[in-house]
């Protein structure tokens, strides 16, 4: 009787109440985690980017006038969006096309392939401050090396970094310089793609063009748009080399998203301000990712399933 | 009727070598293509790095050449002494390696495995959805929880220090435990089951019979959480005031400062490129002496190193 009646008051056995008790301690150092670093964050930046607040004197509620003033007086906030939606527009499209396409090459018959694909990958790994010094480096208009090769075959030296007009386009592709892990991810994915599907297209006379485009394209399109994902959170986050090699300059061209933001919270003090441009952002970002999804109900392939 | 046969013959293998043929000019034409790509495209992905390590081989007066010097001769392999002693880069390498990396490694690769643990090997109702949420985490942007996470930590009096940066590894890391988890989730149920009846505690079976079985996925999430501190730049940036306690990338960053105010002192440029070299060395030498760790890592996990 007892039994019973324990039985119909919990839906779990006493052996599944264990299990739930081990399990929930074993996952508790997450679950604090989640509490401490993710849950209260988000929510106690929802209160900041409600208020002014420069840490040195009490938090003063503003309601949504930091939202409003990005909005309509902030003198440079149109101009971040637009340096970064230019960024990401055509860093991650650009990125994502190019390490698909060199993923292909590696994967196709050639001598050495771990040789080529670690030379590729290895610019994504190497310190970001140390990719910026060399690429600042590199892109210098007096002593530059790319600079120093048109100067000496008698071409107009390019001022990468310090022409509002060039300095967009050299982040990028710096950008795309880092990208061999999208292409490492591919690379994996092409190997797993069936051997027979390519030869039933070879059997069918396929050429080339055919083969990758009705089934190397379907058959990566899953990874295509992960890549694509991954490589917008990303980009919209790009923080360490436009800050090392242009500090948001020449006038504010590379000023983007998150320079602005850390320079508005760890440089001007303005809490609230960034705790709001935080959140514009992260609802860009879920607004963004949401698109694509749905976008790519047209265009992946998920073999199998439905 | 012998010589009809032999004729016949003849013509066959006279076809099939015509065909061969021509597959095989295509091929050459196919492969010559490949490599006209292939060869300078990864030339280019590789100068960049080889600029530095040849800049920093030379002194000021290879560097401002036009056009610039390819292979430096005689080359100057004192920069890398010289130029890691203008700023005490020594003491940053150990705040790099003692006060971050390490125990940044060591925090999240146990707390990872337990946690990892407890979303694969234990049954319990309610499991499969808390992972969602580890999932969810990881497409969080990070730059949501940067502002408050500095307003608490500055609170707690943590500033100028590396706890900001390491404790939260106490906490378990989503990738890695999502990377755990997946190798967990491959080995067989039976061999936990075996060992509970044998009156094996879940922390024994987790040590004793689940770790010696996952050893080389031990070794990748190590490798990238190694990886993440040690190029971490943002994180000492904002946390981090006092010069004494700047880990290497802030180091790197300094000198480059210093460096490209000619006229300060002489050979900055190489001094920049030696260390720089010397910090980017310990992850290109790992990469080369792990590359199928790592290749095995990004592919699983689509992290991106």
């Amino acid at each position: 009787m007892m039994a019973a009646r324990i039985g119909k008051a919990s839906r779990y056995t006493p052996g599944e109440w264990r299990n739930l008790r081990l399990g929930l301690l074993f996952v508790l150092p997450w679950i604090l985690g989640f509490l401490l670093f993710t849950i209260y964050p988000l929510l106690a930046s929802i209160y900041y980017s409600l208020t002014r607040y420069d840490l040195l004197r009490p938090p003063v509620f503003l309601g949504f006038k930091n939202y409003t003033t990005l909005f309509t007086t902030d003198p440079h906030f149109w101009n971040v969006m637009y340096n970064t939606v230019y960024y990401v527009g055509l860093s991650v499209p650009l990125g994502v096309g190019a390490a698909f396409l060199i993923a292909n090459l590696l994967n196709s018959k050639i001598v050495a392939p771990s040789f080529f694909r670690g030379v590729i990958y290895v610019p994504a790994i190497v310190p970001a401050v140390a990719s910026a010094m060399v690429w600042q480096f590199l892109m210098n208009v007096q002593y530059g090396a790319i600079n120093g090769v048109l100067r000496s075959v008698g071409l107009p030296v390019i001022p990468f970094l310090s022409n509002p007009t060039w300095a967009k386009p050299s982040l990028i592709l710096v950008a795309i310089w880092a990208q061999g892990a999208a292409v490492v991810i591919f690379l994996a994915a092409l190997q797993d793609v069936p051997r027979s599907l390519y030869e039933a297209a070879t059997v069918d006379g396929a050429n080339i063009w055919q083969k990758f485009r009705n089934v190397t394209v379907p058959m990566a399109s899953p990874i295509i748009l992960f890549n694509l994902i991954m490589g917008f959170i990303g980009a919209f986050q790009e923080f360490t080399i436009p800050w090392l090699l242009t500090q948001g300059g020449p006038m504010n061209a590379t000023e983007f998203y998150l320079v602005h933001l850390y320079r508005n919270a760890f440089r001007f003090l303005r809490m609230g301000k960034a705790s709001a441009m935080a959140w514009i952002l992260f609802l860009i970002i879920v607004a963004f990712t949401l698109f694509i999804f749905r976008s790519s109900a047209r265009w992946v392939y998920y073999g199998g399933e439905k | 009727m012998t010589s009809v046969a032999s004729e016949r013959k003849v013509d066959m293998s006279t076809a099939r070598a015509h065909s061969t043929g021509h597959y095989r000019v295509q091929n050459v034409i196919v492969t010559f293509i490949k490599y006209a790509i292939l060869i300078p495209l990864t030339a280019s992905f590789a100068f960049p790095l080889y600029w530095m390590i040849s800049s920093a081989l030379k002194v000021d007066a290879q560097v401002y050449t036009v056009p610039p010097i390819l292979l430096p001769f005689p080359i100057h392999p004192q920069n890398f002494i010289e130029g890691w002693q203008v700023l005490p880069f020594t003491q940053y390498a150990i705040n790099s390696i003692v006060l971050y990396t390490v125990p940044a490694v060591v925090f999240t690769v146990l707390s990872s495995t337990i946690v990892a643990y407890g979303f694969s090997r234990i049954r319990w109702p309610g499991r499969d959805t808390l992972f969602w949420f580890v999932v969810m985490t990881m497409m969080l942007p990070w730059a949501v929880t940067m502002v408050p996470l500095f307003i608490t930590f500055k609170w707690l009096g943590w500033l100028d220090t590396y706890r900001p940066l390491v404790v939260p590894a106490l906490f378990s890391h989503p990738y890695i435990v999502f990377l755990l988890r997946q190798f967990f989730m491959t080995l067989p149920q039976e061999l936990s089951d075996a060992a509970r009846i044998d009156g094996a505690s879940e922390l024994g079976i987790l040590f004793r019979i689940i770790l010696p079985l996952t050893k080389p996925a031990l070794a990748v999430v190590a490798l990238f959480r190694f990886l993440w501190a040690w190029n971490d730049y943002l994180g000492p940036l904002i946390y981090l005031r006092d010069e004494t306690r700047y880990p290497l990338a802030l180091g790197i960053e300094q000198l480059s400062r210093r460096a490209n105010d000619i006229g300060n002192f002489s050979n900055g440029i190489p001094y920049l490129m030696a260390v720089s070299t010397l910090v980017a060395l310990p992850i290109i030498a790992t990469f080369f002496l792990a590359q199928r760790t790592f290749i095995e890592g990004i592919s699983l996990t689509g992290m991106k190193g």
